[in-house]
């Protein structure tokens, strides 16, 4: 019977959650869609999503790259297709490594910063302030966070498109010894639309996580200096875990089967 | 009629019941101070007016309109009667002083930031702030400038009813007095309804036309300021003079 219980009682919390969840999920899209905008917030989301991310990103892209070039050289000269690192790190960088790794780097920053900023309103009572001076706190904090968010991830997601690149064309010319004409050829040559778009449209997806992420347990948040710390841990946590699983069935989605 | 009417208002949340039926009448033009001790459900019976909260049963209306069961979007409209002078100020650490104060005028009523400018000096200079407070960060004053920042904010968009909720917790008895005198000069100022939750009885009885008393989740004793020392009541009685014996029995050992 113990374990019945513990069972349903686990069922009800899970239900909660989910439940809760969806109505925060319409309500922020609803709000991202409808009139009154806040532009000005609209924008300074989009200065500290996007252009303070562009550090982070870069250097992950680069390194990244740079590690995938090398790794590829030594598994390829295994059965002597070491010729290979230029399309592989190209494919690796725009399908995979770019959209999830500036994902996860990006939930870090920035879904953190967002759950822990909310969650310290809605401890001080300054999310109430909002409702008493007629303003809604969806339109006003989530909806510009959500946009400037999914607009912000595909750019930033292209840029470490290139950059992982270059990271991977270094390595390549300097210390693996590629000719530098043939290994952007290789590149050019193998690349397709696709690769990059598939990337990108992953990219708004773990955007919209991101934020939402960040929003839905900065608004829930309870309980103090305590509770905003759960608040940004449960953020972090559960947009990487998104971030993750959905990627898997985008990349389904995408490549058919 | 009332400005404000409650009707056995309850509130529980999960098997606690906070409110356990409240009724009370706030008339138009008149300030009523509801005391009380910690945990007696004046927050919630605050935040249940205010729409923060949605009370289980019973009815609350705003100059006759019943507002439990509104819209958001209808609910707008009754909002903009509000300012509300938050327990710890709520101010938006986000933007300096004078947006914070324009605020109402700038976002829940859309008036342009050049228009609502000067109405936000002149908000801060009627709680006594000077011209260069208004370009400073929140986290820069000190808990008393705070809190008449957050006053000027619920004064500044000249709501009809004005809601303090502990006014002058965690303030030196001088800045208590202060707030205290600005609170009743801002709402005679704009003929403005009031009502104020506290337990600091030196600040009740200053802004106070009525009061009423909450205990146990239910309005227990009301009547005209003048009379709190004679209420016959043994509540208000304990309440008043603070003492420690008596029929109110604070949980001390459990939570």
């Amino acid at each position: 019977m113990l374990g019945l219980a513990s069972v349903g009682r686990l069922s009800i919390v899970f239900f909660d959650i989910v439940g809760s969840l969806s109505k925060f999920f319409v309500q922020s899209v609803l709000s991202c869609l409808a009139p009154p905008f806040f532009a000005r917030q609209f924008g300074r989301q989009l200065w500290r999503i996007g252009y303070n991310s562009l550090p982070v990103v870069g250097l992950t892209a680069l390194f990244t790259g740079s590690a995938l070039a090398l790794q590829i050289y030594i598994g390829g000269s295994r059965f002597n297709a070491e010729g290979i690192v230029a399309n592989i790190v190209a494919l690796g960088i725009t399908r995979e490594l770019g959209p999830v790794l500036a994902g996860l780097m990006v939930a870090g920053r920035v879904g953190a910063a967002i759950a822990a900023e909310i969650g310290t309103m809605r401890v001080t009572e300054q999310i109430d302030a909002l409702v008493t001076l007629s303003t809604s706190p969806f339109k006003y904090l989530v909806a510009p966070r959500i946009l400037a968010a999914t607009i912000c991830l595909p750019l930033l997601v292209g840029i470490a498109d290139i950059i992982g690149i270059f990271g991977g064309y270094l390595v390549g010319t300097r210390s693996l010894g590629f000719n530098s004409a043939v290994y952007l050829k290789n590149t050019m040559d193998f690349i397709q639309v696709d690769d990059v778009r598939s990337g990108l449209i992953k990219a708004a997806v773990f955007g919209f996580i991101i934020a939402l992420m960040g929003c839905y347990h900065g608004y829930h948040s309870a309980g103090g200096a305590q509770g905003v710390g759960r608040a940004t841990t449960n953020a972090v946590v559960s947009a990487s875990m998104l971030i993750l699983a959905s990627n898997y069935f985008l990349t389904s989605l995408f490549f058919g089967t | 009629m009332p400005k404000i009417a409650l009707q056995d208002v309850t509130k529980s949340f999960g098997k606690k019941k906070v409110l356990r039926g409240i009724t009370l009448d706030v008339p138009a033009g008149k300030s009523v101070v509801v005391i009380g001790g910690s945990g007696t459900g004046k927050s919630v019976m605050l935040k249940c007016i205010l729409g923060l909260l949605k009370p289980d049963s019973g009815s609350i209306k705003i100059d006759g309109v019943e507002i439990t069961t509104l819209h958001p979007w209808q609910r707008e409209n009754i909002m903009r009667k509000f300012g509300m002078l938050f327990q710890g100020g709520a101010l938006f650490d986000s933007l300096p002083v004078w947006e914070n104060v324009a605020f109402g005028l700038v976002q829940g009523k859309r008036t342009s930031r050049r228009k609502a400018r000067p109405i936000a000096y002149e908000a801060l200079a009627k709680v006594g702030l000077s011209e260069d407070v208004g370009q400073l960060s929140p986290s820069e004053l000190s808990g008393g400038m705070q809190k008449r920042v957050a006053l000027a904010r619920a004064i500044a968009s000249q709501p009809e009813i004005i809601f303090f909720d502990e006014p002058t917790t965690g303030l030196d008895p001088i800045t208590a007095d202060v707030i205290n005198n600005l609170i009743v000069e801002s709402v005679q100022h704009l003929g403005a309804t009031a009502l104020s939750i506290t337990h600091d009885m030196a600040s009740a009885r200053k802004i106070a036309d009525i009061i009423a008393m909450i205990h146990e989740g239910k309005i227990v004793w009301q009547g005209p300021a003048s009379e709190i020392d004679h209420s016959g009541n043994e509540l208000v009685d304990q309440f008043i003079h603070g003492r420690a014996q008596g029929p109110i029995k604070m949980a001390i050992n459990h939570q």
